[in-house]
């Protein structure tokens, strides 16, 4: 069939495509349309860097001026995935430093990242922009003191919540004089105090500056001086909010927050004194977005701020804020969007607030738009659900932990699968589910039946038998993204529903029944998955193949067999077998 | 859904099913059966219990730590309980295959109490009418990841409260202190939560069972005894003894050998862990020493 455009108008169509599906759906037209579309596509996201290697990358596309990667699986965030598991940007770099000249845009989640890394990208890339480092290792602050010092056009340097081995706070004295184009900079992760007047600089000469999140070491009498030099911050992230009482240091702040008249988001509020929280009542009502949760406050002096934020769209919270402030909040609030409540003592098991199911029915009651939860709480109701599902039926992402594990409902004393199995059969929308709390195979049945867009479950405790795993394989159509600890799910569903895995980014079991026979057998007849076993204790072959592994880490690859694993890992393919016994040899 | 008068019945039946599979399927980590049968009598700090009475090491001490761990202190080495399979674990695991391995700093500690993992029952009501005691008494141990909170968050919320302790009586202190665990000649570190552990005891079982992979050599203890002087030449013949010893940077930023306060004060003072080749620490103990005896 002859080409009814030219390749130029072609290109100039595709340049308005800028999500992937568009673009992946363009380039399976034709083998032209894939031709035009590879060599055009700017902006790259890899969830799983293990999913594709660096050469096949760039083999397909030539010209990539934004990559973001993914590392580690999401339960790494609970220490889950033993150290040296994997997820290094270094080759990553190596690769793009000699095929992307002109990269711009490195945005990084769970990877490992060294010196070296930083080094290279600060050197191989000349119109460097754009760092993001969400809950990144490996690193020092030597690191970033060479992205500082040589990226002359950096615009945004995000550590997230990176773990970042705290030299000194003397790199941030490498950013050059001549260096005016930050627009964002969040260094919230950072123990060691950086020199206030290198910040304060800094600060002076980013005329674009938007973002600017501290960290805790930045005192807060000197916070003033900064708001002065930035009045056009629209997210601020305060440093230690903590200061001697007195009247002058209340009176600056107060004053400097007045000027701030694009502050749309707060965070920050490290070991907060609640006496210094009216000092920012004049930006309050502008405010969208509030991270509250590392503010050790308690209501009412907490409610009375939050209730000032008329116009919240999200808001991060301790469980301080008790039933109290969420009733006040579901009032106060009506545009919330997202909330997020984390336990102050998690650890304690009566708890030490008064925050139950109650805060979240009346929040979900009173906030009409209301899609995104994070709760965690120590008592739960399948009524409850049952009515936040009623109330709710725009969810789109529900994460419930009630904190001690396989807890009924504590009203009848039932699993909880009735309420699960209300917020997926009337959240049609719902993407995003994680539960607790007793549950059995009923709600992996109700999952199945009615999350037909759920993309992402998280699942501990629960369940009794195979079936459970085997309803939500076989029912979630969307599912991309399983992870699953201590639940009796073995071989039967795993196997079963094989081929579902390719449909799906990966899936993650630990402390499950999964054998060692099974992996293997899963591992051999499906060549495009990795199969990977962690065992710390010793070689999965150690015991009998119905001896269940420790974890297990399945994702699907066009890379093959990653190379890099460290001794606890096993890939499990058709040459595992001797690979095992050479190592015990 | 109707609540049908047997569906408790039907649930707790359910739930003591669910308890006999748990059984059934081992949900326990492979291998903890091994460590129960091939226990092979390597210990990491408890070596020579009957002999603790001669272990007078440092004065001062208000607790003794290996008094603390438990008579019976039987380990068993990994999965195989061999060394000769050590050693060739020793090579997989020195050798990370391929790119960069450059990984700088903190690891993390998988569980070693999976025995502990008691799951609650589920007929228990949380609030129990009759004024009993609850079931759940707050000094259990903790399962590893949960809940799900990010350590980085638990850490910084951490010293928040430390912090506000001093403003908010009452307050019970917040309950995760994650400290890095190098060992010499290991090729990554790990992390370890300190408030996982009730007793040197149990952080000394669960660093044998971490650490076990890279070495296979016996340790000596350095227990204490309640006002006894500290005996040096003890010290010196009990460290050249050992092949590791363990050891923490306290507050200060001294490194000092583990055990020589109350294991509640040791948590606060603890800020990493190092488990020490014998010979390099012998140069640590006159400090040590020095430090127990200006203390008096």
């Amino acid at each position: 069939m002859a080409q009814s455009f030219p390749e130029d108008v072609l290109v100039h169509v595709f340049s308005f495509l800028n999500c992937d599906k568009d673009r992946n759906a363009v380039s399976l037209v034709c083998k032209s349309w894939y031709d035009i579309e590879r060599s055009s596509r700017r902006r790259i996201f890899i969830g799983n860097c293990y999913a594709v290697s660096p050469e096949i990358l760039i083999r397909r596309f030539p010209d990539v001026r934004a990559v973001e990667l993914k590392g580690k699986p999401h339960f790494a965030d609970f220490n889950l995935v033993p150290e040296g598991w994997g997820g290094y940007v270094y080759p990553w770099v190596v690769s793009m430093a000699r095929a992307y000249p002109w990269l711009e845009e490195i945005k990084l989640k769970r990877m490992v990242v060294t010196d070296e890394s930083l080094e290279l990208i600060s050197k191989s890339f000349k119109n460097f922009k754009v760092l993001v480092l969400l809950s990144c290792e490996g690193f020092t602050t030597d690191g970033l003191a060479y992205i500082a010092a040589n990226c002359r056009n950096l615009r945004e340097l995000d550590l997230g919540e990176s773990e970042v081995e705290d030299l000194s706070g003397h790199w941030l004295s490498h950013f050059p004089d001549n260096c005016t184009s930050l627009v964002s900079l969040n260094i919230s992760c950072l123990v060691s105090e950086v020199s206030f007047s290198a910040l304060e600089r800094l600060v002076a000469r980013s005329p674009n500056l938007k973002t600017l999140r501290l960290n805790r070491a930045v005192p807060l009498e000197k916070l003033p001086n900064l708001l002065y030099c930035a009045p056009q911050l629209v997210e601020l992230g305060t440093g230690v909010y903590f200061a001697e009482i007195q009247s002058d240091i209340f009176s600056n702040l107060a004053e400097a927050f007045l000027g701030c008249k694009q502050l749309k988001g707060l965070s920050g509020f490290w070991d907060v004194v609640p006496a210094y929280l009216p000092a920012m009542y004049s930006v309050c009502s502008r405010i969208t977005s509030l991270n509250l949760s590392y503010a050790t406050a308690q209501n009412p002096d907490l409610v009375h701020f939050v209730s000032q934020c008329s116009n919240l769209q999200r808001l991060w919270v301790l469980d301080y804020i008790e039933d109290t402030g969420l009733e006040a909040l579901a009032a106060s609030c009506k545009d919330l969007q997202e909330l997020r409540v984390f336990p102050s003592d998690p650890y304690d098991a009566e708890g030490n607030v008064t925050l139950t199911e109650q805060g979240l029915v009346a929040v979900s009651e009173g906030c009409p738009k209301l899609q995104s939860v994070l709760y965690f709480c120590r008592q739960m109701s399948n009524a409850a659900l049952v009515t936040i599902a009623r109330n709710r039926p725009n969810m789109i992402r529900f994460r419930l932990c009630i904190i001690e594990p396989r807890a009924p409902d504590y009203l009848t004393l039932e699993p909880l699968d009735t309420g699960f199995g209300a917020i997926v059969e009337n959240c049609k929308e719902l993407r995003r589910l994680s539960m607790s709390g007793l549950l059995t195979d009923r709600v992996f049945e109700y999952i199945g039946t009615h999350a037909k867009k759920l993309e992402m479950l998280s699942i501990a405790f629960a369940g009794n038998s195979d079936l459970g795993l085997h309803h939500v394989l076989s029912g979630c159509e969307s599912l991309r993204k399983l992870e699953i600890r201590d639940c009796p799910f073995g071989d039967k569903a795993l196997l079963a529903n094989a081929t579902k895995l390719e449909t799906m980014r990966s899936l993650w079991m630990s402390s499950c029944s999964v054998s060692f026979g099974a992996c293997k057998l899963l591992g051999q007849k499906m060549p495009r998955l990795n199969v990977e076993v962690i065992n710390e204790r010793g070689p999965p072959d150690s015991g009998p193949e119905s001896c269940p592994v420790e974890k297990l880490y399945v994702y699907r690859t066009i890379a093959g067999p990653r190379v890099d694993m460290p001794g606890f890992v096993w890939t499990m393919d058709e040459h595992v077998s001797s690979r095992l016994s050479r190592a015990t040899e | 859904m109707e609540k049908t008068p047997d569906k408790i019945s039907s649930a707790a039946e359910k739930n003591a099913v669910l308890n006999l599979k748990e059984t059934e399927l081992r949900l326990g980590l492979p291998g903890s059966e091994f460590l129960d049968k091939k226990a092979t009598g390597f210990s990491l700090f408890g070596k020579d219990l009957k002999d603790e009475t001669n272990k007078n090491i440092f004065s001062g001490a208000k607790r003794v730590f290996s008094d603390a761990i438990d008579g019976s202190n039987k380990w068993g080495l990994c999965i195989n309980g061999g060394s000769e399979v050590d050693l060739g674990k020793n090579d997989v695991l020195f050798s990370p295959r391929g790119a960069n391995g450059g990984v700088k700093n903190t690891n993390i500690l998988q569980s070693s109490h999976p025995a502990k993992e008691v799951p609650p029952q589920p007929a228990k009501g949380k609030k129990n009418e009759n004024g009993g005691p609850s079931t759940t008494p707050a000094s259990k141990a903790q399962v590893v990841g949960w809940p799900p909170i990010r350590s980085f968050h638990k850490n910084k919320l951490n010293t928040n409260l430390s912090r506000n302790n001093d403003v908010a009586a009452g307050k019970s202190e917040s309950s995760c202190l994650y400290v890095k665990v190098s060992m010499d000649g290991a090729p990554y570190l790990r992390k370890v939560d300190l408030k996982t552990y009730c007793s040197y005891a149990e952080l000394s079982s669960a660093l044998e069972k971490m650490f076990s992979c890279f070495t296979i050599g016996q340790y000596a203890s350095h227990g204490l005894r309640g006002k006894e002087e500290v005996n040096e030449c003890h010290l010196m013949d009990l460290l050249d003894r050992s092949e590791y010893v363990l050891t923490y940077e306290d507050k200060d930023g001294d490194w000092m050998l583990v055990g020589d306060v109350p294991w509640a004060m040791f948590t606060d003072l603890c800020k990493r862990l190092r488990i020490m080749k014998g010979s390099e620490a012998s140069g640590l103990a006159p400090r040590v020493i020095a430090k127990c005896k200006s203390q008096h």
